[in-house]
């Protein structure tokens, strides 16, 4: 529509889409993750690259992000229009066509894709178009709406953005890069699962398998707890090899074992006892979550920092 | 004759395209950036063809003009 002048008159003008709501479509908070988890990735890794390719790396590292976001609200708009969590997102709140978000998904995708792959190397820009195709197809197409392993699964493309980076910078995919990546992939399903402990009746309105929808509550409390048991060789894994060191060795005891007490508070609870204090334990353990990856990849990134004056590292 | 007020709507058009043009001339501006450091660090310039890789082309005709 060129102007306003059909609508002169009419008690309500349909709403043209700012620039923000765009941005919107792109998931900002979920960007943040990928360009910080990214970023260390990348500066830990022992290639150093030019601050301008470094930067560029982790702008198309998050504009490929945002695109899977983008592809992904395009495909999951009848689902978030019913749920109460994303029903103010772009696409059900009628801001912005479906056909829009998909169009921006795809441009966004082949641009960041070939952007990277100009800025760094080919291994990074192809990690970047497999983490696309896993989050859009694999996990939002496929696994999201048919198994309550979706998150389990789905996992895999929040946690490819650290090898991303290790990527760019090295041009290949060493152990240190699979840790990072196995430390995000196992952290995924007891994080989410803390959520839908909580927000249950969104998952259920929605008909999305959660394990909390499919196998009860109680089974989502024991799986949170396996899970966060599996975790933590991993991250105290990771911390052992060379991008740890004695402060991320430390970092990784303390937060696995205060994780580790968040867990079984939630196995021991039952659903009554959940109630009564409105999810006060499973809400503290998804708060504490976020903290936990935060402060693990902060750990590693001082540990790089401090490398050159002979203090981080082994 | 006085211009009718402005629409909200022309706002979020004018919003839209402002941040379009800025992301835009961002982009250019990393290019640019971009080519700088490569062009500086050599990775642009065309590899020179090996003497080796050169040598049989020119034998031939080298051998052709012997009786």
């Amino acid at each position: 529509m060129s102007d306003i002048g059909a609508y002169q008159g009419a008690t309500q003008t349909p709403h043209e889409a700012g620039f923000g709501d765009y941005v919107e479509l792109l998931k900002p908070r979920v960007m943040s993750l990928v360009v910080f988890t990214a970023l260390v990735g990348l500066l830990v890794a022992p290639v150093g690259l030019h601050p301008v390719e470094a930067f560029a790396a982790i702008l198309f590292i998050a504009l490929g992000g945002g695109a899977s976001g983008a592809l992904n609200m395009w495909w999951d708009a009848d689902i978030d229009a019913v749920m109460k969590r994303t029903a103010r997102r772009p696409i059900p709140s009628g801001r912005i066509p479906a056909g829009e978000a998909l169009a921006l998904g795809l441009a966004l995708s082949g641009f960041s894709v070939v952007m990277l792959g100009l800025a760094t190397n080919m291994a990074a820009a192809g990690l970047l178009a497999f983490t696309i195709f896993f989050y859009a197809v694999v996990y939002s197409i496929w696994l999201k709406r048919s198994t309550p392993q979706n998150i389990v699964i789905g996992g895999a493309a929040g946690a490819f953005p650290p090898m991303i980076g290790w990527a760019a910078a090295t041009g290949s995919v060493s152990l240190e890069a699979v840790l990072m990546f196995a430390l995000i992939f196992m952290w995924t399903p007891p994080h989410f699962w803390a959520l839908a402990l909580f927000m249950k009746e969104d998952y259920h309105a929605a008909g999305v398998p959660m394990l909390t929808v499919t196998h009860g509550r109680k089974a989502t409390r024991r799986h949170i707890l396996v899970y966060t048991i599996l975790l933590a060789p991993f991250a105290l894994g990771a911390a052992l090899t060379g991008i740890g060191g004695p402060l991320a060795l430390a970092v990784a005891v303390g937060l696995n074992l205060w994780f580790l007490v968040g867990a079984l508070r939630i196995w021991r609870r039952d659903e009554a006892m959940a109630v009564a204090d409105n999810y006060a334990a499973e809400k503290s353990f998804f708060r504490f979550s976020l903290l936990y990856l935060f402060l693990h990849f902060a750990a590693f990134l001082v540990e790089a920092l401090l490398k050159p004056y002979g203090l981080g590292g082994w | 004759m006085a211009f009718p007020p402005q629409h909200e709507l022309h706002k979020r058009r004018f919003s839209r395209n402002l941040g379009l043009g800025l992301t835009l001339a961002a982009f250019v501006a990393l290019v640019f950036a971009l080519t700088v450091v490569k062009v500086t660090r050599g990775e642009m310039t065309p590899t020179p063809m090996a003497p080796a890789a050169m040598a049989p082309a020119e034998q031939p005709a080298a051998t052709g003009d012997a009786p």
